[in-house]
């Protein structure tokens, strides 16, 4: 099963990749660095989707205390961090020739960069705490606090900063956008959701493997 | 220099809020009374209600004394400013001891606590003091509270959400 996943995702990662570079016409006025768009928008939903899924498998757990459910959410949290740290690299490759600058504090880098380091914390937390049912316990709190803030930090970092500076470039709305990047955007956001499943499957089938070993 | 001073006062606030928050439960990890607390008859929420008021009562008793000593040092004029400046300071207080007093119970039985807790708790806690230092430079500048009422907003919101939060979910932190 997980298998076909795999087959499927890279079969939809090459479309993706044939969508994005072959297909898809370049950019007027950024050239082909807005290519990496096709890369930079479906990782940052992967990231969101993957803390979604830690925070519905947290509060699973704690009601349930199913430890599939603490695999899924530990699983999810991992892919969700390395999607975020996509979201980012391919952010700072991109903001390099198109705003001259790797980084610049505006309001979406810095709260991406927030999440970045709130669910390390979280993975930190998991690796610290020897005893796995406890660890379990206190990373599903700590995966529902993180969720919950979410939104906070969204409006505190979205206030601190939109008030001073425009909003940033990065706002492809369906209504500009040709149909062809339209496809080829959607192509790729189907890629990654299907390589984010293919991912956690791995990785709970993993988890499963080692908490079988240990006993 | 007054476009540092919000941000100066906060990190006074924070750094002896870590060192306070952190050993909520250091006490009865040191002298075997874990146990105890897990005895203990009735909801268990009622402990996590008492640990945040003991560690909100401290907190705000060291801000005063730094706020007097703020105002001595720095040479400010806060005796207008001051029904303000309380405001923000216990709104921001009560977020950042509700995730703090939740996030002591889970570190403190960790052997790397001192480190792991403010790791924890600092991402958690930016749009908390994203919130506290914008309000703070608006009262100290002499601005009425309404032109920062939606940064008060969002501290109350944080305040509802992170006590709720914390008084759902302590059951499950305190368990064994």
């Amino acid at each position: 099963m997980v298998r076909v996943v795999g087959g499927v995702t890279l079969a939809a990662l090459a479309a993706g990749l044939v969508m994005g570079f072959g297909v898809a016409p370049r950019e007027a006025t950024q050239g082909n660095v807005q290519r990496i768009m096709y890369l930079h928008v479906p990782s940052v939903w992967v990231a969101y989707l993957a803390f979604a899924v830690v925070l519905a498998a947290s509060i699973a757990y704690l009601a349930r205390r199913a430890e599939a459910a603490d695999r899924l959410a530990h699983a999810s949290a991992e892919v969700g961090v390395l999607f975020t740290g996509l979201t980012i690299a391919t952010g700072s490759i991109w903001g390099k020739p198109t705003w001259g600058t790797w980084w610049t504090w505006d309001a979406r880098l810095t709260s991406v960069s927030i999440l970045f380091v709130m669910y390390l914390g979280y993975l930190l937390l998991r690796g610290m705490i020897e005893d796995r049912e406890r660890g379990a316990r206190y990373a599903a709190v700590l995966g529902i606090v993180a969720a919950f803030n979410i939104p906070l930090v969204h409006f505190s970092v979205y206030w601190w900063r939109t008030l001073h500076q425009p909003p940033s470039l990065m706002k492809p709305g369906p209504g500009t956008m040709p149909g062809i990047i339209v496809a080829a955007l959607l192509v790729n956001f189907v890629a990654f959701s299907l390589l984010y499943v293919y991912f956690v499957a791995k990785r709970v089938g993993l988890l499963r493997r080692e908490a079988e070993a240990a006993l | 220099m007054a476009g540092t001073l919000p941000g100066l006062l906060w990190l006074g606030f924070i750094l002896s809020g870590l060192l306070g928050l952190g050993r909520t439960f250091v006490v009865e990890h040191e002298n075997d009374c874990w146990e105890a607390l897990l005895l203990a008859p009735g909801d268990k929420s009622a402990i996590y209600v008492g640990k945040l008021a003991g560690n909100l009562l401290l907190m705000l008793a060291v801000e005063a004394i730094l706020v007097v000593l703020f105002g001595l040092f720095f040479n400010l004029d806060l005796a207008g400013v001051l029904p303000g400046l309380a405001v923000v300071i216990v709104l921001g207080t009560v977020a950042f001891a509700a995730v703090g007093t939740l996030f002591a119970a889970m570190t403190a039985q960790v052997r790397a606590r001192e480190l792991l807790f403010p790791v924890l708790l600092l991402p958690v806690q930016a749009p908390v003091l994203l919130a506290t230092v914008k309000a703070t430079e608006a009262v100290l500048l002499g601005e009425p509270l309404g032109s920062v009422a939606h940064w008060l907003k969002l501290l109350a919101a944080a305040d509802v959400v992170y006590v709720a939060v914390g008084v759902l979910t302590f059951d499950f932190v305190l368990e064994g």
